[in-house]
């Protein structure tokens, strides 16, 4: 049950173009956001919270008409939460390119009038944290009191903290790392290329020929959900258990548990997610790299950077390992600036992030508790 | 190294608005006491999930990670102060430990339990281990992995290359001066590299 109660999605529009990293720009672009709580007369209470892969601005609390519509971060923010809402003001915006509102592949191109499909414009880490600070711009926003994410949303916390380093005063990096390892990037292309050869893609314009790439988005979800997990936790909640009692004997039918888990994660994503939208995601994690224009040095990347930091990472996450989080730190460390972090036992691999851990959700909350004596809020 | 005495004690070792490096931190009292009465800097390193959840609660910088992995994310000599108290005898690679301390700090600050105590020495000639204040467990359960005495250190630092700047015992909150590897319960030391 969310404590937040409702909440009403908003929107944006922009008429003034949005300068991208790759030289392109989007212009006419609408930017769907939530907040919760409210800004404080000094308006110096606000968080934004940014979100990952797979999901929207729709972080905390129900949509009044959908009972069942929580959101996916509703165990850490909400009245009384580690994020509280009684003192602090929410933001979570969607990003441009996303399928949940904000303009995407799925929106009207207006140099072509037709669907963008896949000339929608690539989009980098960068370009959302600009999106979302003209967002803040026009909310009268002109300091962060904190910017959280987890996953994908770290990355996005600790860009803001070299792109704007004096709109912010800390940074919360959960589950994060400095940029994706090969492994990862492997990863995403083998999601992309599921997509990609679905022969309903249509080289991205699926939209015009009515088809969806359902085949493709359920293999890269798949794909997506096994590096979620642990071997661990795989191992505890499927083990090799089979789904009728008796073994079939064939290749093409479900014979384990967790064969069947990965289907209807797959079928049921395939349903509500945009492929155009997978590709541009999973290639702007890829890009994500700040140090790249340091010589791979993060320190030097990092030395713009003037927030607070708590980085938190998950023991078993093989994703974005603690030892990613960990050079985080270090770049931190040798910056002098101040960094606190947590590396929580957890068995949940990756997805623990967004689960209700009491070490994680404690060390969130006397975070958040700092940071309000510290702004008074 | 609990007691407030102490901390205070240990607290005055440290010049005013040092970068400080506090190995196996606890709660992060310490930190917070050199924070707010000498303008100190700086960052503690403690495993515990409870103890790093204390330490955030009280507003200083706690990094978690177990000591026996090496200091690593630590450059050479980015500390003024490396504290590490209470803490040595609890590690495996004692003195691996004592030259990475040496190695991110200019100055490093180490306080131990000192097992040539008078009450110590009298348990053993009684044919048993001893139990006390500052070593309370028994032989077979105590984290106190690595006992040493107040002598022995000297010994240790002197095959490492370090410059012992202050030397001097603790026993209840108070300072040893003499005889401290006979007076003590706790050793403490200050030293440099050269």
């Amino acid at each position: 049950m969310s404590m937040q109660g409702h909440v009403t999605p908003q929107k944006m529009h922009f008429s003034e173009a949005l300068p991208l990293r790759s030289g392109a720009t989007l212009r006419d672009y609408t930017l769907v956001y939530e907040t919760y709580g409210r800004l404080n007369a000094e308006r110096s209470n606000a968080v934004l919270v940014c979100h990952a892969l797979n999901a929207s601005h729709h972080v905390a609390g129900t949509h009044a008409d959908n009972p069942k519509s929580v959101g996916w971060w509703d165990n850490l923010i909400g009245p009384g939460k580690p994020l509280d809402t009684d003192r602090f003001f929410v933001i979570c915006i969607n990003n441009p390119g996303s399928c949940f509102g904000s303009t995407g592949p799925m929106h009207v191109n207006p140099d072509t009038g037709r669907l963008y499909g896949s000339d929608f414009p690539v989009v980098t880490v960068e370009d959302w944290v600009n999106a979302q600070a003209r967002v803040l711009d026009r909310l009268g926003i002109r300091q962060l009191a904190a910017v959280m994410g987890g996953s994908l949303g770290g990355m996005q916390a600790l860009s803001w903290t070299l792109q704007h380093p004096e709109r912010m005063r800390h940074a919360l990096v959960i589950a994060s790392a400095p940029s994706l390892s090969a492994q990862n990037i492997a990863f995403n292309e083998v999601a992309r290329r599921a997509i990609v050869t679905d022969p309903d893609f249509h080289g991205g314009h699926f939209y015009a020929h009515g088809t969806v790439p359902k085949r493709g988005l359920r293999v890269a979800r798949m794909i997506g959900h096994i590096t979620y997990l642990s071997d661990d936790s795989m191992e505890a909640k499927f083990g090799r258990e089979l789904r009728s009692a008796e073994l079939a004997y064939s290749t093409q039918e479900i014979e384990f548990q967790i064969e069947s888990y990965l289907r209807y994660q797959g079928d049921k994503f395939s349903e509500y997610f945009d492929a155009n939208t997978y590709l541009l995601i999973t290639r702007a994690l890829d890009y994500f790299d700040p140090a790249r224009a340091f010589g791979g040095d993060l320190s030097r990347a990092l030395a713009r950077a003037q927030a607070k930091f708590l980085v938190v990472s998950f023991t078993t996450d093989w994703r974005f390992s603690p030892a990613r989080s960990r050079e985080i730190v270090k770049g931190l460390l040798d910056n002098r600036l101040d960094v606190s972090y947590a590396e929580i036992d957890a068995p949940h691999g990756h997805d623990a992030f967004l689960l209700d851990d009491a070490r994680y959700h404690g060390i969130v909350r006397a975070c958040y508790d700092n940071i309000a004596r510290e702004i008074g809020a | 190294m609990s007691n407030r005495q102490a901390l205070e004690l240990i607290a005055d070792l440290v010049p005013q608005g040092s970068r400080v490096l506090d190995l196996g931190c606890g709660d992060g009292a310490l930190l917070a006491l050199l924070r707010d009465r000498r303008g100190c800097r700086g960052y503690g390193v403690e495993l515990d999930d409870a103890k790093v959840l204390a330490g955030v609660q009280r507003g200083v910088n706690v990094l978690q990670r177990n000591l026996e992995e090496g200091l690593s994310l630590f450059e050479d000599n980015s500390f003024d102060v490396v504290l590490q108290l209470d803490t040595l005898q609890n590690l495996r690679n004692t003195e691996d430990m004592l030259r990475e301390t040496a190695r991110v700090g200019r100055i490093g600050i180490v306080s131990f339990p000192n097992f040539a105590h008078w009450p110590n020495r009298l348990r053993v000639l009684q044919g048993r281990m001893p139990v006390t204040k500052v070593l309370p467990y028994q032989w077979y359960d105590t984290p106190n992995i690595r006992v040493g005495t107040f002598a022995d250190f000297e010994i240790l630092a002197r095959k490492n290359g370090l410059h012992i700047l202050d030397a001097f015992g603790l026993h209840e909150g108070e300072v040893v001066k003499h005889w401290p590897n006979l007076l003590a319960s706790t050793a403490v030391f200050r030293f440099e590299h050269r």
